[in-house]
């Protein structure tokens, strides 16, 4: 569903992301593991056509996103690290425009937008203006945008991130049961997360891609270490060049 | 085209759900208004004063002495307020990071840029339909030309629309409103005088003349449609599209 090769980013002299190949399948939900500044965020902003790579390339769904942006992205629901919202919008009417763009008109734009205020459990705000709602709620907000036009592919840059527990508990039930035939894209921090939500991890450090797999065939094969002891021995190996 | 139109509703949304189009429009009105009710006061105690001069007062015209100079007046403030109003049209998305999910959205450059120019463009409507009421009121009154007028208004609609391309441009650099409007404003400042370095130099006379705002307005302000000046505001707007789109696509590689 979602194929990388040689993706490769450079700032400069600085190598954000270095020659990283991955394949991703339909309805997989893969934890994307890291130390912040590892290229996480710039990965994502490869995959959703936000950042043009360096070289390499990256496909969804057998369409490259370089190439042809317009149709790819219609595929992909996009949650960044910063919720993108507008403050002086209304809930609703930002996912009004949202959803316009892609693609949903009318009463399938209305049902839409009823469903996720609903899943995403946003009803007491719907009608207020974003820009005087909470963290959580923005938080949710971002999500909903992102699940709108129901995508196949769901890349979520740190969903949980300032969020009290109970939300934390609500947005991993949330994006749980989103899975299914979608495919997930998840940064996080947070391994316990990672542990409840996701089949299959990536490790990435220093650009590099260090470990990718189930989490199961990961576990054997540093012998059933916990995922916490995994991450810190992958992440200490020598980068290499 | 429907992406547009999106686009140019939330764009509108967010202008008047702020204070800025109204500050701006209601400004506009205000100071143009104050102008006007100023020159046909004017223009009263002159025709006054010309009745016992059958030569003076043959000679005195509202058009000459109220529209020509009133719509020469309203450019100017357009200048102004016009920066105001497209400073925060890109930068305020970089600020916010929602240019993060405008440019993840299955939409073109293209589409954005029109989007966020039509929205500004009726705003600009808005703010000059706003002047018909008073500056059409010496209609009932005495009977000027209509034609120069309605030129002097597509006039300044037009010069407008080439502010906000401009403007558009200016916001597109950078992430900082204030720096947005200051480099709009001055750039755009420094076009409309550029004509005076033709009083002192001839060299590129024909060019700088071309390239201010100031020659062709002139023209439209008393009543003259020549299509050279069409063209100019259509290009100028056209290039300052252009150029956004162009820090658009280079910023891709960049972010």
């Amino acid at each position: 569903m979602i194929r990388t090769e040689n993706l490769t980013k450079f700032y400069g002299e600085i190598r954000a992301v270095y020659r990283l190949n991955m394949e991703v399948p339909e309805g997989t939900i893969l934890g994307f593991l890291g130390p912040n500044g590892a290229g996480k965020t710039t990965t994502m902003r490869m995959l959703t056509g936000y950042t043009t790579p360096s070289f390499g390339k990256a496909e969804i769904a057998g369409i490259e996103i370089q190439k042809e942006p317009i149709k790819a992205k219609r595929l992909i629901g996009y949650l960044p690290e910063v919720p993108p919202l507008y403050p002086e919008l209304k809930v609703r009417s930002f996912l009004e425009f949202v959803g316009q763009v892609k693609g949903l008109r009318g009463k399938e734009l209305k049902n839409r937008i009823e469903e996720v205020v609903e899943k995403t459990g946003l009803e007491k705000v719907a009608d207020r203006l974003i820009r005087n709602i909470s963290k959580g709620y923005r938080q949710r907000v971002g999500i909903a945008q992102a699940i709108l036009a129901d995508p196949k592919v769901l890349i979520l840059d740190e969903p949980t991130i300032g969020l009290d527990p109970k939300e934390i508990v609500e947005i991993r039930q949330l994006i749980k049961s989103l899975a299914g035939k979608r495919t997930v894209i998840l940064s996080t921090h947070i391994l316990q997360e990672v542990t409840s939500i996701c089949d299959t991890i990536a490790i990435i450090n220093e650009g590099r891609l260090i470990e990718f797999g189930k989490i199961e065939e990961i576990e054997k094969k540093y012998g059933s270490a916990s995922l916490e002891e995994i991450y810190i021995s992958a992440i200490s190996k020598e980068v290499k060049a | 085209m429907r992406n547009v139109w999106a686009i140019v509703k939330k764009e509108l949304k967010i202008y008047f759900s702020s204070p800025t189009a109204y500050i701006i429009s209601a400004l506009f009105v205000l100071i143009t208004g104050f102008m006007f009710y100023v020159m046909v006061s004017n223009f009263s105690i002159l025709s006054v004063q010309a009745g016992n001069n059958p030569y003076f007062s043959s000679r005195l015209n509202l058009n000459q002495y109220v529209y020509s100079p009133f719509f020469s007046n309203a450019a100017i403030i357009l200048l102004l307020l016009l920066p105001v109003l497209t400073m925060r049209l890109f930068a305020e998305e970089k600020r916010q990071h929602t240019d993060e999910l405008l440019f993840t959205l299955p939409l073109t450059n293209t589409q954005i840029i029109l989007g966020k120019y039509i929205a500004s463009l009726v705003v600009l409507l808005v703010m000059i339909v706003a002047t018909v009421p008073y500056a059409f009121y010496p209609f009932f009154l005495t009977k000027p030309e209509l034609a120069p007028v309605l030129t002097g208004y597509l006039g300044i609609f037009l010069l407008g629309a080439a502010f906000i391309a401009f403007g558009l441009f200016a916001s597109s650099l950078t992430e900082n409103q204030i720096v947005a409007a200051v480099f709009s404003f001055g750039i755009l400042l420094l076009l409309w005088l550029i004509y005076w370095l033709t009083y002192v130099s001839s060299f590129l006379k024909g060019f700088l003349k071309y390239i201010s705002f100031f020659s062709h307005f002139d023209n439209l302000a008393r009543g003259v449609v020549d299509t050279s000046d069409l063209v100019f505001y259509i290009s100028f707007a056209f290039v300052g599209l252009f150029l956004t789109y162009a820090i658009l696509e280079v910023r891709r590689w960049w972010r």
